[in-house]
């Protein structure tokens, strides 16, 4: 066999893939259905992966839909992360906060996405809805600098309090260091990852 | 005797009376609230996390979990190497089942890419996977009964976990940090006789395991300190989003091997322990009983393993075979490019999960096209379970929170990333 040869890899089509847990095409046809003000845009990824992007001031009220819905009951709580898109094509609005819940009835995941802006990165808090979303918008704020409007305690919870700025945000410098305490002036140290130790 | 509801009916006057110092024993003890540090680094946890207390005598008040000690940037690491290269950092996320988050990450970049890996490499990471569970359990089991006082459990675990780090290390070529498996497959095949010790490590491993449930499952001690502590119900387990041994425990059945098998998990028979309680001792037991599955599943895999390649016949995304490599122009091209611009993943977002030793490891993947990953979220199963101390373990006694802590298996690496 000649394999190819080099360039981006492209899965045959008539290979239809499926790995992974069914999607969640019927929970976001309910909100849809239920709440269409809430919805802002649904699409279906490339790898299959159904997608619903939600007005933040609505976030809420979905996800209080999604939990109580008896024919849905998304209640076990997967997990919250964001996204900088700064130097992705489509970056207006800069954040994505991305939602992931699983029901136990069905056996599906459901993906949800609250796009906010830099200038006002505050989405509503769910953790008055799910008991498990305190830590992961605590992570997101501590990463990301996104503020969860209601959240009871709102602090770091990786980094320390004297640290400055979100070292996620794509414009966090890879080697900025902010040790607590002077680190010793080796020179030819390596830390971390990159092109090269010194810069 | 004196009532203790009310101490000051009965306050003693040393002057007039004569039994003063009697009464005083008996009178209600006047207790202020204690702020005491657990750890970073304390005898009695393993892991390194620190835990502010506030005590009012021997019951916790309030409990701060303070994380991020081992916190090592992993995100932002893997945000600016190739994807072949996040592998070594997956490692670190739990030290005890490496190769689980290294099969993990690379089943979320396939899945990203759309590609099918050879029977046989799927074979080799359900064996990989099993392993590594066994190693996790093993852990886990026998630090709790040391912690309960049993220092025999821990040196039973501890043998059999050697065994399984030997046969690690003879699959992977490291004991702990195995960087196992590449991008379309497994790098290296089983070696020549490896099966062969892997059972005879099983068998003297299900002596071990026998041993120690008879040593701390009817144990008194054991027994007193674990049932009835560290309860959670079901409903909140599952609000807080606790996957894996420790919702299972709570009576939930949900084991992502089970409810979407991936790889070939489907072809084996195996069956998945539920607790009923949700506390320490069933915790305890449901991974006692998972590690006798595991061993089930490795059999079985072992017994059924295919032949054929372990890896996609594709240059684009494995390394051409070495001859190439040396004597052709496209092989040492692709090689170089591979190995300088990593794997050109399509732009693109997935979202995949397995069953790790702990519960859901989830990865969330972003590409830009560019060779490296823009986004790697991982959903470490140990983060939501640590965030339920505080709710397990407020109102209780000091004395509960080790064996909590033991039995919710909380690893540093993956919870602070």
């Amino acid at each position: 066999m000649t394999p190819p040869f080099w360039g981006p890899y492209k899965a045959a089509d008539s290979s239809p893939l499926v790995i992974g847990a069914p999607l969640s095409t019927f929970a976001l046809d309910r909100v849809s259905a239920q709440l269409p003000e809430a919805v802002v845009e649904r699409y279906v990824d490339r790898t299959g992966g159904a997608w619903a992007v939600i007005h933040a001031d609505h976030l809420p009220k979905v996800a209080a839909f999604l939990k109580n819905d008896p024919e849905l009951e998304f209640k076990l709580f997967g997990s919250i992360d964001a996204v900088d898109r700064l130097h992705l094509a489509e970056n207006d609005p800069r954040f994505e906060v991305v939602y992931f819940l699983y029901s136990l009835k069905r056996h599906e995941h459901v993906r949800l996405k609250v796009r906010v802006s830099e200038n006002q990165p505050v989405v509503p808090s769910l953790t008055s809805l799910y008991k498990g979303a305190n830590w992961w918008e605590r992570l997101t704020w501590d990463f990301y600098g996104i503020r969860f409007d209601g959240h009871p305690d709102l602090r770091r919870i990786l980094l320390y309090e004297e640290f400055q700025g979100h070292p996620l945000r794509k414009d966090y410098a890879l080697r900025d260091r902010q040790p607590l305490i002077p680190e010793r002036p080796i020179k030819d140290i390596f830390r971390g990852p990159g092109t090269s130790g010194l810069s | 005797m004196a009532d203790h509801a009310k101490p000051e009916d009965h306050a003693p006057n040393p002057d007039t009376d004569a039994y003063a110092h009697e009464s005083e024993l008996e009178a209600h003890l006047q207790t202020k609230r204690m702020v005491i540090n657990m750890g970073p680094s304390h005898p009695a946890t393993h892991g390194t996390v620190r835990l502010k207390v506030e005590l009012e005598g021997e019951t916790i008040v309030k409990i701060d979990p303070e994380i991020g000690f081992l916190h090592r940037g992993f995100q932002k690491s893997c945000e600016n190497v190739t994807w072949t290269q996040c592998l070594p950092y997956t490692d670190r996320l739990n030290y005890l089942s490496a190769m689980m988050n290294n099969f993990g990450f690379l089943n979320a970049v396939e899945k990203l890419i759309g590609l099918e890996i050879p029977e046989r490499a799927k074979y080799i990471r359900v064996i990989g996977s099993e392993l590594h569970r066994l190693t996790d359990h093993l852990t886990c089991v026998g630090a709790t009964g040391l912690e309960m006082g049993g220092f025999q459990p821990f040196l039973l675990a501890l043998e059999f976990r050697e065994l399984l780090f030997d046969r690690t290390a003879e699959l992977t070529g490291a004991r702990l940090t195995t960087s196992f498996g590449r991008v379309g497959g497994i790098n290296r095949d089983l070696p020549e006789g490896w099966v062969e010790k892997v059972r005879k490590s099983l068998d003297r491993g299900e002596e071990l395991i026998t041993e120690m449930d008879a040593l701390l499952t009817r144990n008194r001690i054991f027994v007193d300190r674990t049932k009835g502590t560290g309860i959670i119900s079901a409903e909140d387990a599952i609000d807080f989003g606790y996957t894996g041994p420790a919702l299972r425990a709570c009576g939930v059945d949900y084991d992502i091997r089970k409810a979407k098998p991936y790889w070939v998990y489907d072809r084996f028979d195996f069956d998945v322990p539920v607790g009923e309680h949700g506390d320490n001792y069933d915790r305890y037991l449901v991974r006692l009983e998972e590690m006798r599955q595991s061993i089930r599943i490795l059999r079985q895999a072992m017994d059924t393993i295919p032949a054929g390649p372990i890896i996609v016949d594709d240059w684009r995304i494995a390394l051409p075979p070495k001859p190439e490599v040396y004597g052709t122009i496209e092989g040492v091209m692709s090689h170089f490019k591979l190995v300088m611009e990593g794997i050109q993943v399509p732009a693109g977002e997935v979202y995949d999960s397995t069953e790790a030793s702990n519960g859901e490891l989830g990865w969330y993947l972003v590409s830009d096209g560019r060779g490296r990953p823009y986004k790697v979220h991982v959903r470490a199963p140990g983060f939501p379970v640590l965030a339920a101390v505080p709710h397990i373990i407020e109102g209780k006694m000091l004395a509960d929170l080790i064996p909590t802590f033991d039995t919710i298996n909380m690893i540093g690496g993956e919870v602070e990333q």
